[in-house]
């Protein structure tokens, strides 16, 4: 098989290749963490509106050091800027946003995505201080709820998965992934590839997925720039 | 009328032993870091409190659970950069913990202020936070039933505030205030800035006074991030 280290995407470009979906003036909310990377490779031409949990709709870049205002953060707890229209809301609007309907766009991290859509991605399971935030909330009632990761897991498991064994976040609710070999929908209960490396064979990949990867009439190449 | 309290320490002097208390703010954003710190001065104690987190560093909210005044959290996400307060003492079995879905969270308050005893929401369903809560279909989809939250007294921070306790809020330091004000049987506010009825635009209230018993002024109030960034412990 391939050594997969040597032909996997980065988190960069995994997130590069998700901005590319992204819609000029599309509502997008970006998880804290990878996630938040989206943003950085928005298409020529395209302006997305990104939304944070905490009250703020279309946000700018972090200040210069010294400039922060500690009133004016993200859902990360990070400074951020005011792109020109932007609007401040209470916390009750903010999530009326989320499971409403009115976003176009969640992006999210993952431990685990089973094919029935199913996301686990808000505890290990293992005790410690249980902390949810926002991501239960998050994976309900954007119009698409994508996920980004990597292929597998740091010890080399599947994060494609039949059922998630670590507690949920969300039943059904993912409709796309984009991990570090390809691109995979969920559509009625199955994973159905759409794009993948060249580099690598479609049994390597079935190999190292977790569900049976349904195919239709074209995969197409995962083509992404060096970042 | 006039709302105005006269020192943090009369402001804070209602609140007993037992309370229940939202505390307004997102992590460092829209957090009343006097009157918390009036409130260790006072120190009631066997609180239960209610905010989106459970304090950063040895201030605020921390330094009230450092000072053992908590016995409950109810919160989304009680993590920070420094949690180490909450942290030692949930793992030592000393601080009991509600953990609540963010909007949830949001919700909650909203229904209490607002007299919606319980709602459903789609958030949490078939997750173990959904567990032992009623569940059922609308228009073919499961959402499970949440019930109303309410407290004794809220701290919240607005910017401006006039002596009738109408309220605007400072950028996203608004997040949970204008719902916290709502859900409390008396709501203190500090603002920055405290003005005579007219002084602010009615178009530009968020949260009209009605939903606030005491406001006192507190000038260039303390932001937690800055207090931490210099290490400052309170008391």
């Amino acid at each position: 098989m391939t050594q997969i280290d040597d032909i996997k995407l980065s988190n960069a470009q995994i997130a590069w290749r998700a901005a590319q979906d992204i819609d000029d003036g599309a509502y997008v909310n970006l998880g804290i963490g990878f996630p938040e990377m989206v943003a950085r490779y928005q298409r020529e031409g395209c302006q997305a509106i990104y939304h944070t949990e905490n009250g703020l709709l279309d946000f700018g870049a972090p200040p210069a050091p010294g400039e922060e205002d500690w009133d004016l953060i993200n859902a990360g707890k990070k400074a951020v800027t005011l792109n020109p229209g932007a609007s401040f809301f209470h916390h009750a609007d903010s999530f009326a946003m989320v499971r409403g309907g009115h976003l176009d766009v969640a992006i999210l991290g993952a431990y685990e995505v089973a094919e029935t859509g199913d996301l686990a991605n808000w505890s290990t399971g293992r005790g410690g201080v249980p902390a949810v935030g926002g991501a239960m909330d998050l994976v309900h009632g954007a119009k698409r709820v994508a996920v980004i990761t990597d292929h597998l897991t740091k010890k080399g498991d599947p994060k494609l998965v039949q059922r998630c064994s670590l507690p949920l976040t969300g039943v059904g609710c993912v409709t796309r992934v984009y991990t570090s070999l390809a691109v995979v929908d969920i559509e009625d209960g199955h994973f159905v590839l759409r794009e993948k490396l060249p580099a690598i064979s479609f049994d390597d990949l079935q190999a190292l997925t977790g569900a049976t990867l349904h195919t239709t009439d074209t995969v197409g190449d995962l083509i992404v720039p060096e970042l | 009328m006039d709302k105005t309290l006269h020192s943090l320490a009369d402001a804070v002097s209602v609140i007993p032993d037992g309370a229940t208390i939202m505390i307004g703010g997102f992590g460092g954003s829209g957090a009343p870091i006097e009157l918390i710190h009036a409130l260790i001065d006072h120190r009631p104690r066997n609180l239960t409190v209610i905010n989106n987190n459970a304090g950063n560093g040895h201030i605020g909210i921390a330094a009230m659970i450092e000072q053992d005044m908590v016995a409950k959290m109810v919160c989304s996400f009680p993590r920070s950069k420094d949690p180490r307060a909450f942290t030692e003492r949930y793992l030592a079995g000393k601080i009991d913990l509600e953990i609540v879905p963010q909007g949830t969270l949001a919700e909650r308050i909203r229904a209490g202020g607002a007299g919606i005893p319980a709602f459903y929401t789609p958030t949490s369903y078939g997750t173990e936070l959904a567990e032992g809560k009623p569940i059922e279909e609308f228009d073919g989809r499961p959402y499970v039933q949440e019930r109303w939250l309410k407290a004794d007294f809220a701290l919240v921070k607005a910017q401006r505030g006039d002596t009738h306790g109408n309220l605007t809020y400072n950028k996203a330091g608004r997040n949970f205030g204008p719902l916290m004000c709502m859900a409390a049987k008396n709501t203190i506010v500090q603002v920055s800035e405290l003005t005579q009825p007219g002084a602010i635009d009615p178009e530009t209230v968020i949260t009209p006074g009605i939903f606030v018993n005491g406001v006192i002024e507190v000038k260039n109030p303390a932001q937690e991030e800055v207090l931490n960034l210099a290490e400052a412990v309170y008391p």
